[in-house]
């Protein structure tokens, strides 16, 4: 009797477990189910190599390339603003702040990293694209430069933790070695420290690359939206993101159009799949490489 | 002589790096605390709006956010926990267990609009549950399973071995050992997790944009089957919809204020908390 309760008991949990990855299937499942009506329309080649996105048009196009281009480039922004600041903020917590410095600065870090996007969209149109548009003279304040900025910010806490971790793998025994021959703080820190953490601090900027390209509200609100080719870094633009996010409610369900957004959708869970992946690789490499294991 | 130079211009240039991190951060906080607080009321507080979104308060997003991030919980909660469960402390290392763990992670960076495009296409078409509590609370509960998973699996990691052993020791069954021992012992870092993807639901838009969201509503949602507001999407669309920009963008900058004091105040308790746990063990 005891022996049934125990085996059911197992049964239960393991169905259960397996949630997360019916729902991973689900959503892909899902995404090709919605999305495969408009390839019999459209070829793929013209879905993702098109320039022109106009779904409404009585002849409608759907060419999503402005679409990526926009998302790539408005993350690439955000890299440049949250790598840096994030890292550094890592190695500043991690190796120069004193225990009390460090039992304050990292919870709030983390603290930091749970203000909503939606925060960080409001606060890049009301204050950052006016400030920005008078600064630059720009024509507009709500473009792929703000969106940038807006987004850089925000992925900062979440590369400042997950690089401070890396760090934290880094055995003490490292820095000790190096500075008992007579390197000072700052050999250590660039010459055996940061090559360490190296491939951990690479995951950070994978998954921080990630969570900016996933990212919706903030270029939503800030990017300007215009789904044309971006010029340079002070055009409007429509990411991927904000392109699902602005259509859908407009969008009839099963038109092409709502296909169409919905292979956006999958482009998008794609991109960031394969920046998981990569992700993970690499921080398991990293943890044998410093002895660690799985 | 050189190296201290550099060493200290090293220095200099990380300390630069966390300040401006800080600055920026404060500085919207700081903004969104200034021009919202002469936004809030008792009024804004506790009364639906009035006159097209112009006047009055937000309670029905405050109220919709309430039944969302509830529902959400409550939906994640116990898948949670169970696989987490199983992965601490039924799985044998096997290759299923690794694809259960590679899908964690990976639904863990699936974008969040693309979690409102799968509720839409499963819960608000394909089970026709149509826009409602019921349709987000679900996307949003399949958004932090895997928050929930990690934080309970982190606290059942954190329960010596050595009590497991002792309680086996004495007969009770494995179930016995999970539901008398373990469990009890981890009840405060799966609380934590909990707490920590309530700070978490409560600011997410996308997810609610096409499965429960609604811009105007005149009283509370009835039931799990109604549309409802919530405050992330109400300020939003306060600043996209709407013929008012005036006055809606000082409601705007009230509905911000709430969210942001809502979710820095829920997230704070729980890393605090989670910190006084994780040195109780460490000792």
């Amino acid at each position: 009797m005891q022996r049934l309760r125990e085996k059911i008991y197992r049964w239960i949990f393991t169905i259960l477990a397996f949630a997360s990855l019916i729902f991973l299937v689900g959503i892909i499942l899902f995404l090709f189910k919605e999305s495969l009506p408009l390839f019999r329309y459209v070829p793929v080649g013209d879905f993702l190599l098109g320039t022109a996105w106009y779904p409404t048009h009585e002849e409608a196009e759907f060419g999503i390339l402005p679409l990526i281009v926009a998302s790539l480039w408005v993350t690439l922004g955000a890299l440049v603003i949250c790598v840096p600041l994030g890292v550094g903020s890592a190695l500043y917590i991690h190796e120069l702040a004193s225990a009390r410095q460090r039992a304050f600065l990292k919870p709030l870090i983390e603290i930091l990293a749970s203000i909503p996007s939606v925060v960080y969209g409001f606060f890049g149109m009301v204050i950052a694209a006016p400030f920005l548009q008078q600064l630059l003279k720009l024509p507009t304040g709500l473009c792929a430069f703000t969106a940038s900025v807006m987004l850089g910010i925000m992925a900062v806490p979440t590369v400042t933790s997950i690089a401070e971790d890396a760090l934290s793998c880094v055995p003490n025994s490292f820095r000790e070695a190096s500075l008992a021959v007579g390197a000072n703080r700052w050999q250590t820190l660039t010459q055996v420290v940061l090559p360490a953490a190296g491939s951990g601090i690479s995951t950070a900027i994978i998954l921080g690359m990630s969570r900016a390209i996933g990212e919706t509200m903030t270029v939503l609100m800030v990017a300007g939206g215009a789904a044309v080719m971006p010029r340079s870094f002070f055009d409007p633009v429509r990411p991927m993101t904000s392109t699902i996010a602005a259509e859908m409610g407009e969008a009839a369900v099963g038109s092409l159009h709502y296909n169409a957004l919905f292979s956006i959708g999958l482009i998008l869970f794609l991109i960031t799949l394969i920046f998981n992946i990569l992700a993970e690789i690499i921080s398991r490499r990293f943890r044998l490489k410093l002895g660690l294991g799985r | 002589m050189r190296k201290d130079i550099t060493q200290k211009l090293g220095f200099a240039i990380l300390t630069l790096c966390l300040l401006i991190t800080l600055f920026f951060l404060g500085a919207i906080i700081f903004f969104i605390a200034i021009r919202g607080i002469p936004a809030i009321s008792w009024e804004f507080l506790t009364q639906p709006p009035r006159r097209a979104m112009t006047e009055g308060g937000v309670a029905p997003a405050i109220v919709g956010t309430f039944y969302l991030t509830l529902g959400a919980i409550a939906f994640a909660l116990p898948l949670g926990v169970a696989s987490a469960i199983y992965l601490n402390e039924y799985s044998p290392r096997s290759f299923v267990v690794n694809i259960i763990r590679m899908s964690i992670n990976n639904l863990a960076g699936v974008p969040s609009v693309v979690f409102g495009l799968f509720g839409l296409a499963l819960f608000v078409k394909f089970f026709n549950f149509g826009v409602s509590i019921l349709s987000g609370s679900l996307t949003l509960g399949i958004l932090i399973l895997p928050l929930i998973i990690s934080a309970s699996q982190e606290a059942l990691m954190a329960v010596p071995q050595s009590h497991r052993e002792a309680s086996l020791a004495l007969g009770a069954t494995h179930w016995q050992t999970i539901k008398n021992i373990v469990l009890p012992e981890a009840l405060p870092g799966i609380l934590t997790g909990v707490i920590l993807s309530i700070g978490r639901v409560a600011g997410e838009t996308a997810p609610i944009l096409f499965t429960a969201a609604a811009f105007y509503m005149r009283g509370f949602p009835r039931s799990l089957m109604s549309e409802t507001m919530a405050l992330p999407y109400h300020i939003y669309a306060l600043m996209t919809e709407g013929t008012r920009p005036d006055k809606q963008t000082t409601i705007a900058y009230g509905c911000a204020l709430i969210l942001l004091v809502l979710v820095l105040c829920v997230s704070a308790i729980a890393i605090i908390l989670r910190q006084k746990h994780r040195s109780s063990y460490v000792q």
